[in-house]
């Protein structure tokens, strides 16, 4: 293999390994929390888009408005995501109840199902978790598929890259499936809490830089914008349970 | 007509959820983003400061 060579397998698979672990993170989110079946059925349902587009375009492929589809995913996942956070702050500051989320999952089971969006029981999907994964899903794929196409074309060797890519993408699916396991035996709260804070940092991320803006340090942003969330939301946390305390002494005094 | 209005409220809820200030203000950050982006600005920080404000500002409406 030659240098050259070399160089567009490491930077094929960086890349790619970042896309995949974004959708991945977004995967196991929704599947821990809400409904594995849904989200699988999400995942398979964006590969299905992925590889029509894919086989459609070609490498016209590259020529789709991705800043778009950016601004549209982001921007849902970024609500969301801040309404999965606000249950969750809410619910960790004592200001809602700790386990009414499973009657309003119900309740909205019982709308979608009125509406004619889900089967019956036992064959219904959760529309979230099947939206959230197939948005980042199709968003994160279409990326590998233009990292794949652009860096394989500039060194003439697309089947290398996508070989590539395919390492990186099947590397990171097989880290997931190690990491689930844990994951399931988080407190349910701790989780949705999680999931929120990953939402909201993806909405935030891909939202701006489908609207135009550039991040610091490209990708790389997202390290700072995870935590900066996580951050912010402990911090609402900590103020509404001071606030909820200090009524609470008002009222005994 | 009860299954349309029914789906309406099923997408209403499923999109905008408990606070519809949230989605209003999301959509209001990304224009505003698109705008001093478009402007060759640097923009990349409206989203976080909107999110946050949101954020806040929806959960002190629910503490009441």
């Amino acid at each position: 293999m030659s240098g050259a060579e070399v160089g567009l397998v490491l930077s094929v698979l960086t890349a790619c390994a970042v896309e995949a672990v974004e959708a991945l993170t977004i995967v196991l989110a929704v599947g821990v929390a809400r409904s594995w079946r849904s989200a699988f059925t999400g995942v398979g349902a964006a590969l299905l888009a992925l590889a029509v587009i894919t086989a459609a375009l070609g490498p016209a492929v590259t020529a789709l408005p991705l800043g778009v589809l950016r601004v549209v995913v982001g921007g849902l996942l970024l609500v969301f995501g801040l309404q999965w956070l606000r249950k969750a702050i809410l619910r960790a500051s004592g200001l809602k109840a700790l386990h009414d989320e499973l009657a309003a999952f119900e309740e909205e089971r019982a709308a979608a199902r009125a509406a004619g969006v889900l089967g019956g029981p036992g064959r219904g999907l959760d529309p979230y978790s099947f939206t959230v994964a197939f948005k980042g899903v199709l968003l994160e794929g279409l990326e590998v598929v233009f990292i794949v196409l652009t860096f394989g074309a500039n060194q003439h060797n697309v089947p290398l890259a996508a070989a590539a890519a395919a390492v990186a993408v099947l590397g990171v699916a097989a880290a997931g499936v190690v990491a689930h396991a844990p994951l399931s035996r988080v407190p349910e709260n701790t989780l949705k809490f999680g999931v929120g804070v990953m939402l909201t940092s993806f909405g935030i991320f891909w939202g701006a830089e489908g609207a135009g803006a550039h991040w610091p340090g490209g990708d790389a942003a997202l390290l700072a914008i995870v935590p900066a969330t996580l951050a912010c939301a402990l911090g609402m946390v900590a103020a509404l349970r001071a606030r909820t305390d200090a009524r609470r002494s008002a009222v005994s005094a | 007509m009860s299954r349309l209005r029914a789906f309406g409220a099923f997408l209403w809820d499923f999109v905008v959820g408990d606070d519809w200030r949230i989605a209003l203000g999301v959509v209001v950050a990304l224009s505003v983003t698109a705008v001093v982006a478009g402007a060759g600005l640097s923009a990349w920080w409206i989203m976080p400061v909107a999110t946050v404000g949101l954020l806040a500002a929806s959960l002190w409406r629910a503490a009441g």
